[in-house]
């Protein structure tokens, strides 16, 4: 099933179970191996997860939900749309999908990067976290459904809505409910109505920039945009306004 | 209960990932095409289900007796085949019947006896109730007063096919490669509070509306109690039934448009209705009013389907998946885009609706002379 060649192997995913395949996986990154071409990916699940070393790994056809689940150190590339589950609590490396993604993605994301060159469904970046340097980043080319960066308790969520017509605004209500840390850079408007109430609203400061600048940098080569051009649009940044909005709800 | 784990979860996995797999299918133009890659779809998505329960609803599936009213019915017990037998002498003229055919599938256990009838009701038809009525209230009397009986299919030149098992072993069971329909719906069971029994599977159907659905309806008392008064009798003893009769009542019985239904199971927020404009306002509150109960709470995502149409629906904060695929003609609703792209690789559009909103299949204009054409004998 799975060819070499110059510490790049291909893998016809094509009616293998996923459990097979994860191990088929886990087998092919223990040698040298730099790159794996997976062909013929079909919904099976958890592709990347328990994998420690940073290969990358492409992806040809629709991978099934939690890819990259607790997946530490490998790229993955999809070419094609991504289901449910995407990137939950993966710990570090980086998944590039060029299409959209699902619902919950990058759910209790604790490191690593994520970037979407279309929309995404509902719950993006659902309770991601950080701790000191792990940080985790989701980018979003397009726009997001409701509850995005919902409880969200750390890193970094960028909302571009590149394909809003101009003047259109995002449509996702609730978002960041519940959030009590992290923040999100959105480009465009939102309306008051449309923020959980425990988000504050900002302009962008030095710091936020250089964040912005860096992680819609990467954004752009990835997908061939221009990313002075996607910076030159206004931002606004969401942040939590309390870092414990529920801390004394049981305390007296 | 019996200990299901070992069916549930064969890999002793400390996480169970089932949840139920819907997928549907439909040529626009009304042409009618063969199961087998509805049937692959269903399958790709098997570890949602856990092999308590499949099915599938079949649109044109009798051009030849288009114009009887298709019963499927299980039979638990030889006693109630002869009551209902005897009942649809009584009630119908029996222009046709045949045990549907199956084939020896080993994971199928204990399956009921399942017979198909064509009756046409002219004879008997009481002067002002409509032929539809009619047979509503017959299928009740059936499911409810006659022993050991199930009608799960009642609609003209459809039928639903389902039983305890993988959805692909059901569709082995019952021979399904072997039909034609313009429109399919497919499930994968994973039953979460109800009993995995022969009745229990998707879809639900009453008349030609069908549901398959994936999630929990917990306003399942307070609808069921509201279709009641309206003569409506949940006898399968899970949530879902509820959700074909409200169709049929507000659809058929009620005449209100899709749109407006689908305001009525899954109706936007207080704080929504409180920003839209006057008069779409008003429409709002009155259908809260008026059908406050038969807003279905929990989550679901379903699919609905008579003739002529397939909705593709989400709960309002869409707790479970939907998601769509367009490719020419053909409209496809799944769980997973993965169960899509395996039959139709390269689709015109894909893209995810938002929770609440509707999907809608309608056939064509002209469509409709296609769906009664042609024919052909199921042998297995």
């Amino acid at each position: 099933m799975a060819s070499r060649k110059n510490s790049v192997v291909k893998m016809d995913a094509g009616g293998v179970y996923y459990r097979e395949l994860n191990a088929n996986l886990r087998k092919a990154v223990t040698n040298s191996t730099r790159r794996i071409e997976l062909r013929n990916v079909y919904g099976q699940r958890y592709i990347g997860t328990d994998l420690n070393k940073p290969v990358e790994i492409e992806i040809f056809g629709t991978p099934g939900n939690d890819l990259g689940a607790f997946m530490n150190g490998p790229r993955i590339i999809v070419w094609g749309n991504a289901q449910d589950g995407c990137g939950n609590t993966m710990n570090e490396g980086e998944i590039v999908i060029h299409g959209h993604a699902g619902d919950i993605i990058g759910l209790s994301a604790r490191g690593g990067k994520i970037f979407v060159r279309d929309d995404v469904g509902y719950r993006a970046g659902i309770h991601m976290k950080e701790y000191r340097d792990r940080k985790p980043a989701l980018v979003i080319g397009g726009t997001a459904q409701d509850f995005v960066g919902e409880y969200m308790a750390g890193g970094v969520l960028i909302l571009l809505g590149l394909n809003l017509k101009e003047g259109e605004s995002h449509k996702a209500n609730f978002i960041g409910t519940g959030m009590h840390g992290g923040v999100i850079y959105l480009r465009g408007s939102v309306e008051e109505y449309q923020l959980g109430k425990e988000v504050g609203v900002a302009q962008l400061e030095d710091a936020d920039r250089q964040v912005l600048k860096q992680l819609v940098g990467e954004f752009a080569a990835h997908f061939g945009y221009d990313a002075g051009e996607i910076l030159k649009h206004k931002f606004i940044k969401l942040f939590p306004r309390w870092l414990r909005p529920y801390g004394r709800l049981y305390a007296y | 209960m019996r200990d299901i784990g070992r069916i549930n979860n064969p890999n002793q996995d400390n996480k169970i990932i089932d949840a139920c797999s819907i997928f549907g299918a439909m040529d626009t133009t009304g042409k009618r095409f063969s199961g087998e890659g509805v049937i692959r779809a269903i399958a790709n998505m098997h570890d949602r289900g856990n092999g308590l329960g499949g099915g599938f609803a079949v649109y044109g599936l009798y051009p030849d007796y288009a114009n009887q009213y298709a019963f499927h019915v299980m039979f638990l017990s030889q006693q109630g085949r002869q009551e209902t037998e005897a009942f649809l002498k009584d009630n119908f003229d029996l222009i046709e019947q045949q045990e549907v055919p199956t084939r020896l599938a080993p994971p199928i256990k204990h399956p009921p006896l399942v017979r198909r009838y064509f009756l046409d009701i002219n004879k008997n038809k009481p002067g002002k109730q409509s032929g539809d009525d009619y047979v509503l209230e017959k299928v009740m009397t059936i499911n409810t007063k006659l022993s050991d009986s199930f009608v799960f299919s009642s609609g003209k030149n459809m039928g639903v096919f389902k039983g305890v098992g993988y959805p692909e072993e059901i569709a082995d069971y019952f021979c399904l490669e072997q039909y034609q329909g313009y429109l399919w719906t497919a499930h994968g069971r994973f039953p979460t509070n109800s009993p995995g029994w022969w009745g229990g599977a998707h879809p639900f159907c009453i008349l030609d509306w069908t549901v398959i659905h994936n999630g929990e309806i917990s306003s399942y008392g307070i609808n069921r109690r509201y279709l009641e008064q309206f003569g409506y009798q949940c006898t399968m003893q899970t949530d879902t039934e509820v959700v074909a009769y409200a169709v049929d009542l507000l659809m058929r019985q009620h005449h209100l448009p899709l749109e407006v239904v689908a305001k009525i199971l899954a109706p936007p927020f207080w704080n929504t209705i409180g920003r839209l404009p006057k008069e779409e306002q008003k429409l709002m509150l009155a259908l809260r009013q008026v059908y406050g109960s038969l807003l279905l709470n929990g989550p679901f995502a379903v699919i609905i389907a008579h003739h002529g149409e397939m909705i593709g629906l989400t709960d309002r904060i869409r707790l479970r998946p939907l998601t769509v695929g367009e490719k020419g003609d053909m409209l496809y609703l799944s769980s997973e885009e993965s169960a899509i792209r395996l039959i139709a690789p390269e689709l015109d559009k894909a893209w995810i609706p938002m929770g609440g909103q509707p999907v809608v299949g309608r056939l064509k204009v002209g469509a409709k002379n296609r769906v009664t054409a042609g024919g052909g004998e199921i042998r297995c």
